[in-house]
């Protein structure tokens, strides 16, 4: 399967072209397009971002099939990972999950009906959900990890394996919202914001799915064979 | 029995010595044909729709359980044949459920053969899946229950039923929906107006 991943020799811009959904990939790397000629590695050395991290970050975004190996593993620089993490929460928090509430209130205003009062409802919860589940990830998980990695002494008070448990209920729920659009809701006029909310709605699904693979089989592993060590 | 098609066997096993056993082991079979092997369910996804087997074989530590991946659902095209467990250490009884049938590491080739065929005729079999989708006046009755925040043994209290028949009623409710959290339920049950908001609230 490998001869098929993204290398850093290829052109950046050829990178995008083969999957535009990396362009949301960019802002997390705080990259801004203009890249011309640039390879991949060009791009990173400039950016003094850590070309390992990047591509195995584009190749999980575009190859369905591609997991990462103990090998690739090896190149993951701890720090760059839960920094591109940290901006992937950002990128929920600030800008996708409010975008979809936004759609959600425009369409309360639109028809004034109490179903889609039920859905900003549902919604409304959901989304303090996901944030207390970043909240956790970011004041609980990741310090730990940055402590593991100055040298702190493992304790049983946590351990990373307790890391992946909030996943699922999270997809679930966003699940739900996604059969609630199509198959229950009472029959309006207003086709165009629901397909664009369905769109978002899948959108940060295929997303969600792609940063918790990069939290369960990259990050979890890494901290596990720092917490062995340890 | 030349004449008769060969039964394909698919193996989704790491170890090398296991899949040149198995190999070996059906070789002397004439009515079954192993028509690959594969080291991760990844590499086998898309070979399924051009191998089509009959028996999938599965070492079920490279399904990633832990996770609550159903096996049929990593595996999108599999629902014709049959995925069968082929185990060499230890794994949860509950994990191996989502089997159509389980193949031990001491399993001597006659026993092997016996459970594969099995297996094959099971799936075979007509699912019974009912052909209605609609939610039963029961579903909608414990489905407003579940809504309310009611547990599973308040509902079959009150409805003079056992727990167990509360949550089948539950799994054909998810199944029929595709709606799997209680919020999502509320949802449904406040949009059909099977309960009122001032219930949930």
């Amino acid at each position: 399967m490998n001869h098929l991943l993204f290398t850093g020799k290829m052109k950046l811009a050829d990178v995008l072209m083969g999957n535009y959904r990396l362009l949301l990939v960019l802002d997390r790397f705080r990259l801004h397009l203009g890249f011309g000629e640039k390879s991949v590695e060009e791009v990173c050395m400039a950016h003094g971002i850590p070309a390992p991290l990047f591509l195995m970050v584009c190749n999980v975004y575009t190859f369905g099939d591609y997991l990462p190996g103990e090998g690739d593993l090896k190149a993951i620089d701890v720090r760059s990972l839960l920094g591109y993490l940290q901006s992937s929460h950002h990128y929920y928090k600030e800008k996708c999950l409010p975008g979809i509430r936004h759609k959600l209130d425009a369409l309360e205003e639109r028809t004034r009906n109490r179903s889609s009062q039920i859905l900003q409802r549902f919604y409304s919860d959901y989304q303090a959900e996901v944030m207390n589940h970043f909240d956790y990830e970011e004041f609980t998980a990741f310090p730990y990890v940055m402590g593991l990695m100055e040298g702190r002494a493992v304790t049983e008070a946590y351990s990373i394996g307790q890391f992946e448990k909030n996943h699922s209920n999270i997809e679930e729920k966003l699940n739900d919202m996604k059969s609630i659009l199509i198959k229950y809701l009472p029959d309006t006029e207003e086709q165009d914001m629901l397909r664009e909310l369905l769109f978002d709605l899948f959108e940060l699904e295929d997303d969600f799915r792609k940063h918790t693979l990069m939290e369960d089989k990259v990050l979890v592993p890494l901290v596990e064979q720092m917490e062995r060590k340890g | 029995m030349e004449s008769r098609k060969k039964h394909r066997v698919i193996l989704l096993e790491a170890s090398p010595i296991i899949v040149a056993g198995v190999r070996s082991l059906l070789s002397t079979h004439s009515e079954w044909e192993v028509v690959g092997s594969f080291p991760e369910v990844s590499h086998c996804q898309e070979r399924l729709a051009v191998l089509h087997p009959d028996v999938l074989l599965v070492n079920p530590l490279l399904v990633d359980y832990s996770r609550r991946f159903h096996v049929r659902a990593l595996l999108a095209d599999a629902t014709g044949m049959a995925v069968m467990a082929l185990v060499s250490s230890y794994v949860d009884a509950e994990v191996m459920k989502q089997y159509d049938g389980v193949i031990e590491i001491n399993d001597d080739a006659s026993s092997i053969v016996k459970k594969m065929r099995q297996a094959m005729e099971a799936r075979k079999a007509p699912a019974d899946a009912p052909d209605n989708y609609e939610l039963s006046e029961r579903e909608n009755e414990i489905l407003a229950a579940v809504a309310k925040g009611l547990t599973n043994k308040e509902i079959a209290d009150m409805l003079n039923i056992s727990v167990h028949t509360v949550i089948s009623h539950r799994k054909n409710i998810t199944r029929k929906t595709g709606i799997k959290t209680v919020s999502g339920l509320t949802v449904y049950a406040l949009l059909n107006n099977l309960i009122d908001q001032s219930e949930v609230e």
